[in-house]
């Protein structure tokens, strides 16, 4: 009798444990690559941090999938990219939320191409990253896109003819705007009166804001990152120069960067599709989190991860991505799955074409008394 | 067969012993597919690094000369190497990726060489710290004009351009300014990496022990002992230094061809100091320590992933660590006589080196 | 008067490179050791001053102070941790634990301040730009020249005429000698770090007012420019720094506005180059003795 009793009991704990199987989520692997120390240790932290926010919330929710986040360190190094990618897979990852940054997304794609491994960029943003590689997709804009943008925005509301252009030589983001940017800006008959470069080391920008001023620019585009823009929005302010500086969207952030004297900025627009001061329930929701959670501001960067977990999230769904896939197998599905969906994130609308290049639409936004005012 | 001469054709039979067992072992798990992604990943930048130690630890080591720019050598091959290997592909449809990898290499070997010659030139009328920052200097020059350099093909025809891209419009880009050299093929393999290695070795050994490395060396020890005797100074130590760029400029190659993309960023000062790093940390003069210390410091950022955002802090203290350790009299002294005897096997020449004659 | 401005420009940047060309200088004169921390100690104490300013709401001269102390202890500190043991090694030994020493700073100022920049707050030098016609001196570069020139005065009385600045010329010129002569040389190795850190302080409160981005890597760069200003000065020579690090930043100014910005850097160095092979043992610099 006690025998049987105990066999009833064993198979009701098995039925029990084979219940909560079935329901059991789906847990998928994915892996943040971006660079979390060195030199760009701030755009890589903020798509992790960003990546984390999402990653939280979903799990919270406790849906159909879980998401388990490994986190490599590519140093924002072509070379050490790639062993980022190889610990990431050899960690059983499934897809790759990465890199951050383009040069290293542009190597790692590239052998993620031919390894087929998916890979969905939050911030890669030159053309390079993309291009002969069906396995890549971007969160972000492409670099050229930025550039024609903002020419036509600048000819159509018709900003001013004289423009002067202030671009870092050494960095692919800055020189891939800038190409399209000078193509575009001949083409709807704007004058570039001057242009200036500088490189990640350069911290003196008096020559080069001072050619813009010399060369009598009432517009001085600046495709660049915040922390640049910031030093040539000080020296201008020195040299008592006001044209109207014109910034792409990596110029977000520069009015949470800490201690920023902030009336530097008033006046500056950019085509951008996020701002953290925005009064969108869901952009308000996550940069409290992130500030509770990391104690700072995220910036586009941030927010382009944060979306990238979700557009993964989606694009599994839609393939039906199981816990047991390789990467090799699930890459074709999420290519094929990509192209289907649409998400609504945090910094728009977005879908996919077959280049991997996303559409989704820039807003132009102008910096009044310290907060961002969006145009219609 | 002197006492001296035994120990060092014993020195160098150990030297490469070990690198072709850990070929044939590496090879095995390979085959065997036992090795893991991250580890396969690495080797072809092994070799690479322990080419430009091995390269650097002639210069250094062994002619006394403290060079920083060593990273500008290696960023001209792996240009050098991507155009070539572009080109013959664009141009001449050569399919065989093997025979392009080595026409390659050999380009970036010689043109890192011209550079040697040119830079070495005036970089070796000077001494101690004035010729550290020279080459210093160098190196930065290097990695700033390739910055502004674009060059594509079309028509089986080389265009080059400088600071603006004034190229024909129906060229394919090879180089891109910043963007570095794109769309390279990856074609560096193991094996040729692993040769490559072998015939630094092979050179650099037999230099150092032969009449012209023996010259090299005495003026290190006393260049005006050296030069009293006959030895000019300035012939040795350039062909050391020219020696040491075209084996850098083939590692570059090696290195460059490995990845779809090269950037000049690679190739900064600080690449030039991780590679000191290498050499010093390995024993000056001491070129199996080179290998080994090249091995083991681009190993150990990897192993140290699991420390996440703590590595490279991790990294700096273990690196403290060593240099303390290694070099503290008192803390050598009880070490050594722990190991002595099976130190004494692998010790090179000792250190000594003109860090500044001040 | 482009040309002035321009000059001004080049003498306020040449300014700051010559005040951490001397940390440099002084150390390498007296330990004969290159101290590649030095640009990173320079990020701390800007760091630190930051925070006096941002979050503690002390006042500048004060902020300052604290960031000279801080570093002071931390040049001590650092010398006494991981170069004194290794006095008797080679001097690429030490160089090396210099470049971990630079890692780890690093590393830790990305742990304690994160790797978002922070914009150093200038506004309590601000305000009080000067215009003599069309010329335009912002008061942090008239600050940076008169605390350059403040400096190298009171360096050269110290070394000239105080008996710790005898004891550390004397060190400098032969360690044993000075070790018989009753000379603490460790003492003196440290007062130089301390010096030279607290100058490092300043050198990056400095720095961050007049380019007012502060981030873990905002001392390397400078660090190694000015670094090639001491040698271009010749190195050990407290003059020849001051020399060195103004020319540097005239020069790089000028190349960047009358030839390229693009080749800015690749001209500041070839001008290097071409000065020590004219003068190889740098503008101001002893020449090199042998010992036969």
């Amino acid at each position: 009798m006690k025998k049987l009793i105990a066999l009833l009991l064993a198979l009701a704990l098995t039925l029990t444990v084979c219940a909560a199987l079935a329901e059991e989520p789906v847990v998928l692997k994915i892996a943040h690559i971006g660079p979390t120390t060195g030199a760009a240790a701030l755009y890589g932290l903020a798509t992790q941090h960003g990546a984390e926010i999402a990653v939280d919330e979903i799990n919270a929710a406790g849906g159909k999938y879980q998401i388990e986040l490994i986190t490599e360190d590519d140093e924002h190094n072509v070379e050490k990219v790639i062993n980022a990618y190889n610990a990431a897979l050899d960690a059983g990852a499934q897809m790759i939320l990465g890199s951050t940054t383009s040069k290293p997304c542009e190597a790692a794609g590239a052998q993620g191409y031919v390894d087929r491994v998916f890979f969905l960029t939050p911030s890669a943003s030159s053309t390079a990253v993309i291009e002969d590689k069906d396995n890549v997709f971007q969160v972000c804009f492409t670099d050229p896109n930025q550039g024609s943008a903002s020419a036509q925005y600048i000819a159509e509301h018709k900003l001013g003819t004289k423009i002067a252009v202030i671009y870092n030589n050494a960095d692919v983001y800055s020189t891939g705007i800038r190409d399209t940017f000078v193509e575009k800006a001949a083409e709807m008959g704007l004058e570039i009166v001057s242009e200036e470069t500088f490189t990640d080391e350069t911290t003196d920008f008096t020559v080069q804001v001072g050619k813009a001023q010399e060369a009598g620019a009432e517009i001085v585009f600046l495709p660049m990152y915040y922390t640049p823009a910031s030093l040539i929005l000080k020296t201008a302010s020195d040299k008592n120069y006001k044209p109207i500086f014109f910034g792409v969207d990596g110029m977000d952030g520069i009015l949470s960067v800490e201690g920023f004297d902030t009336s530097l900025a008033e006046g500056v627009m950019l085509l951008t599709p996020f701002v953290a001061t925005s009064e969108d329930e869901r952009v308000k929701s996550f940069v409290a989190k992130y500030q509770e959670k990391f104690n700072e501001t995220p910036i586009q960067f941030a927010a382009d991860a944060y979306d990238g977990i979700y557009i993964l999230l989606a694009a599994a769904e839609k393939a039906g991505i199981t816990a047991e896939m390789a990467p090799e197998e699930a890459c074709d599905l999420l290519i094929a799955a990509m192209k289907e969906i649409q998400v609504d994130g945090l910094t728009g609308s977005m879908t996919w074409d077959e280049s991997g290049a996303v559409t989704k639409t820039p807003m132009a936004a102008t910096i009044v008394n310290g907060v961002y005012v969006f145009e219609d | 067969m002197t006492k001296a001469k035994r120990k060092r054709l014993i020195y160098n039979l150990v030297t490469y012993a070990l690198v072709i067992a850990a070929y044939i072992i590496l090879q095995n798990m390979i085959g065997a597919k036992t090795i893991s992604r991250s580890l396969k990943g690495l080797l072809v930048p092994i070799c690479a690094w322990i080419i430009m130690a091995v390269s650097l630890n002639l210069v250094i080591g062994f002619s006394g000369e403290l060079s920083l720019g060593h990273a500008g050598f290696m960023s001209i091959g792996a240009y050098t190497g991507a155009i070539i290997s572009g080109w013959l592909l664009a141009a001449f449809d050569m399919q065989d990726p093997t025979l392009r990898l080595v026409l390659a290499i050999a380009g970036g070997g010689i043109v890192a060489g011209i550079f040697g010659v040119l830079i070495g030139i005036p970089v070796l009328r000077l001494r101690g710290d004035y010729l550290a920052i020279v080459t210093l200097a160098f190196g930065e020059i290097i990695r700033n004009l390739v910055n502004v350099l674009y060059v594509g093909t079309a028509d089986g025809q080389l265009h080059f351009a400088f600071l603006n891209k004034k190229l024909p419009a129906d060229v394919t880009m090879l180089v891109d300014g910043a963007k570095g050299a794109v769309k390279i093929k990856p074609i560096s393999t193991f094996t040729v990496g692993f040769v490559l290695v072998m015939i630094t070795l092979i050179v650099v050994l037999n230099l150092v022990n032969s009449r012209a490395g023996r010259a090299i060396q005495a003026t290190r020890d006393n260049r005006i002992a050296a030069e009293s005797m006959g030895v000019s100074v300035t012939k040795y130590k350039m062909m050391a230094f020219v020696t040491a760029a075209v084996l850098a400029g083939m590692a570059g190659a090696l290195y460059g061809l490995n990845s779809s993309t090269v950037v000049p960023t690679q190739f900064t000062f600080n690449q030039s100091i991780n590679v000191l790093v290498f050499v010093v940390l390995g024993g000056l003069g001491n070129v199996l320590g080179s290998v080994i210390s090249a091995t083991f410091l681009t190993v150990l950022p990897e192993v140290l992933r699991e420390f996440a955002d703590y590595r490279m802090l991790v990294y700096a203290v273990v690196l403290i660590l060593v240099m303390i350790f290694t070099n503290n009299p008192l803390i050598r002294s009880v070490f050594g006589r722990a190991v002595a005897p099976v130190k004494g096997l692998f010790r090179g020449k000792k250190n000594s080196v003109s860090g500044g004659e001040a | 008067m482009i040309f002035l401005d321009h000059l001004i420009n080049g003498l306020s940047l040449g300014s700051i490179y010559a005040i951490i060309a001397l940390g440099y200088t002084m150390v390498y004169g007296i330990a004969k050791m290159l101290n590649f921390a030095h640009g990173d100690v320079i990020m701390i104490g800007a760091y630190i001053a930051f925070c006096g300013l941002q979050y503690w709401g002390i006042p500048p001269v004060l902020a300052i102070l604290l960031a000279m102390v801080f570093c002071t202890l931390l040049g001590v500190t650092i010398e006494g941790f991981a170069y004194r043991p290794l006095r008797q090694a080679t001097s690429l030994a030490v160089l090396i634990t210099a470049i971990g020493m630079s890692y780890l700073l690093q590393n830790i100022a990305l742990m304690i301040w994160g790797a978002n920049p922070k914009s150093f707050p200038t506004t309590f030098i601000n305000g009080s730009n000067i215009r003599i016609g069309q010329l335009n001196i912002s008061s942090a570069t008239l600050i940076t020249i008169v605390a350059n020139i403040v400096i190298m005065v009171t360096l050269t009385l110290f070394t000239s005429k105080a008996k710790l600045g005898k004891a550390m010329r004397c060190v400098s010129e032969d360690r044993g000698a000075a070790e018989l002569m009753g000379i603490n040389v460790n003492r003196t190795i440290s007062l130089t770090f301390a010096i030279g850190s607290a100058l490092a302080a300043v050198a990056g409160v400095l720095l961050c007012s007049s380019y007012p981005i502060l981030q873990p890597t905002t001392g390397s760069m400078p660090g190694i420019k000015a670094f090639t200003a001491a040698v271009f000065g010749g190195i050990g020579s407290i003059p020849g720094a001051m020399l060195g690090g103004i020319l540097l930043g005239v020069i790089e100014i000028f190349g960047k506005a009358y030839i390229s910005t693009e080749l800015g850097d690749a001209i500041v160095f070839a001008v290097l180059i071409i000065v020590l092979l004219v003068k190889p043992a740098g503008l101001l610099g002893k020449p090199m003795r042998e010992k036969v």
